[in-house]
């Protein structure tokens, strides 16, 4: 797989920051990341769909996504065009489900102690690179265990399942017989 | 050297002699729950990964109890999407409203856990099934859309933390205090990715009711499972409702914990978490005094019939104060029918308490009794971030069912002891 490169600029967040906030319990009649991404962020951050831009990365402290379950708080900020959420920590449920839906997440207390709201960041997903532009630091996040990276390397949950299940395995020309005959 | 109970069942479930805390394991699993906010995603998402069956009908669960009854036309769609995928995959255990509840409170009483199980619930607060000895965590819809296809999940071992409760609960004090005290002190964040497993002779002497409220919170630490090992309570509590008898897990002497917390809870005060976090925890002398505009009781935490009598005791011949909204929600529909059999549903709306249907409702800011600007409620659910009980400049503090009755008799917050003498 390509090592993704993203660039652009950070929104910064402090510690905790739960998926109540992220995206409020009232809007998750919605799964739609375009429809979800409308109010993210709304109830912490009003101002945060006016400056994010496409590209976006967000920088956290601890606990990144802790409180519910819900998976449609990495679909809002997918939806809302950020490319990648760098934290000194993330809970885990948050973490798995940004995993499965492949939102690239980089755990990373250095970087995100260093740095502020509106630097340029660079970012290499494949080597854990992050690079801050405006100031010209370097780090490396925490690197994934080796699980994890199979189901990163399927492209998320869905593709890692299918390859478990066989289900996009080209047909055996046996089975093909059988089918021909029943 | 010795397991823990959690990891001696994610042993048991990775099918390996010993576990250690780190490795990640593929383990079987003994149940998967969803709900009608978290199922409707993963049916999608099922398809997507072109799975034909579920692993086995009678190992999942799916529960209407969110938005229940439907809030809106949006929310009826997703528990119709929910209901259509159990008649089609022919899912066993499948709540319609009428004989449905809140999920951490239906499930166990549904006799769906047996101590030693492996679960995962697409619900963060699935850790509550650690009150009958199981490993119990939350996922998302995709997590649960996997668990459906394969049959197992991945686990992470966490580490444990050993939290030893000594002494007699002081009266008016009960399950919730010790969680609340617990998650105060660890913070929001201080039990990230690990197991707490709590012990002593306050928990073996703690009722099944608040076994299930100290585990609920575990994630409030950011914990990944709470469990309390099963013992007599928990055997009797079964009795009746689990068709399978489970594995009677305890600790290995030489077990390895990474921390372990002790306290003495015979002088423990009532507990109160205040805005907008549930770490941020106070003894109830501290906030008393302060005037409340609505007081919900109810929730996956605090949701069960032991709750109800506690608040029923406090409320009866005292009333509603009239200038504080009470609503009082019943964890399921048998919680409901008990509750009437034994008159507290009358003493509850003669006191001036509105009864809703089993709901999750106010605990997500969904309908029941949402918050508008500026106003303050207490509440016996188990989150107080900003926005999630309604309009973000609302206030939750979070009690017991002690706390919150007398809340509700006088309007402010009060302490129960000082009320009952």
């Amino acid at each position: 797989m390509a090592s993704p490169v993203f660039r652009g600029k950070a929104i910064t967040y402090g510690d905790d920051v739960n998926t109540d906030v992220i995206i409020p319990a009232r809007y998750c009649t919605s799964f739609r990341a375009e429809e979800l991404a409308l109010h993210c962020m709304e109830d912490l951050d009003p101002e945060f769909l006016k400056k994010r831009r496409p590209g976006d990365l967000i920088v956290a402290g601890n606990n990144f996504g802790c409180g519910s379950s819900r998976e449609n708080a990495p679909l809002a900020i997918m939806g809302a065009g950020i490319a990648c959420v760098i934290a000194k920590s993330f809970a885990r449920i948050f973490y798995r489900n940004s995993i499965n839906i492949g939102l690239p997440i980089l755990e990373s207390p250095e970087a995100a102690q260093a740095i502020a709201e509106g630097h340029e960041i660079e970012v290499d997903l494949g080597a854990g690179r992050i690079r801050n532009l405006t100031t010209g630091a370097s780090f490396t996040a925490h690197p994934f265990p080796e699980g994890i990276r199979a189901i990163m390397a399927a492209g998320g949950m869905v593709g890692f399942v299918r390859a478990r299940l066989g289900v996009d395995a080209p047909a055996q020309p046996g089975r093909e017989r059988k089918r021909s005959q029943g | 050297m010795g397991m823990t109970i959690a990891e001696k069942i994610l042993a048991a479930h990775a099918g390996v002699p010993v576990v250690r805390p780190g490795e990640l394991y593929f383990a079987g699993l003994d149940l998967v729950m969803g709900t009608d906010v978290t199922t409707a995603l993963s049916a999608e998402v099922f398809a997507q990964m072109g799975a034909q069956r579920v692993f086995d009908p009678d190992k999942v669960a799916l529960v209407n109890d969110h938005f229940v009854p439907a809030k809106d036309i949006a929310a009826a769609t997703l528990a119709q999407t929910m209901r259509r995928f159990a008649e089609r995959y022919g899912i066993r255990h499948y709540y319609e409203l009428g004989s449905s509840g809140i999920c951490h409170t239906l499930v166990p009483d549904e006799g769906l856990v047996s101590p030693g199980d492996l679960v995962v619930g697409a619900d963060s607060h699935t850790c509550t099934y650690g009150a009958v000895g199981a490993f119990a965590t939350g996922i998302g819809s995709t997590d649960m859309a996997a668990a459906w296809a394969l049959g197992e999940s991945w686990f992470r071992v966490p580490e444990t933390f050993r939290v030893i409760f000594r002494g007699r609960l002081p009266e008016w004090v009960g399950g919730k205090d010790l969680i609340l005290r617990v998650v105060g002190d660890l913070g929001e964040d201080g039990a990230r990715y690990k197991a707490l497993e709590f012990v002593g002779d306050t928990i073996e002497t703690l009722p099944m009711a608040g076994r299930f409220t100290v585990c609920n919170m575990a994630i409030e630490a950011g914990a990944k499972t709470g469990i309390i090992a099963a013992d007599d309570a928990t055997r009797e509590y079964l009795k009746g409702r689990a068709t399978r008898h489970g594995v009677y897990h305890r600790p290995d002497p030489d077990a390895r914990y990474a921390r372990t917390l002790e306290y003495d809870v015979s002088g423990l005060e009532p507990m109160v978490a205040c805005p907008y976090s549930p770490a941020n925890v106070k003894p109830i002398s501290q906030v008393e005094a302060l005037p409340i505009d609505q007081v919900v009781l109810g929730s996956c935490t605090n949701g069960r019939v032991e709750d109800f009598r506690i608040a029923a005791t406090i409320l009866k011949s005292r009333g509603v104060h009239p200038k504080l909204r009470l609503i009082a929600i019943p964890g399921s529909q048998a919680v409901f029918r008990q509750l009437l059999y034994e008159g507290i549903v009358a003493v509850l709306a003669e006191a001036g308490a509105t009864i809703s249907p089993p709901t999750c409702g106010p605990c997500i800011g969904g309908h029941m009794g949402v918050l508008g600007p500026g106003e303050r409620g207490l509440f016996t659910t188990n989150r107080n971030f900003k926005g999630r009980n309604g309009h973000p400049t609302s206030e939750v503090y979070l009690s017991g069912p002690a706390v919150a009755a007398a809340t509700a008799a006088t309007g402010k917050i009060t302490d129960p002891r000082t009320l009952m003498g």
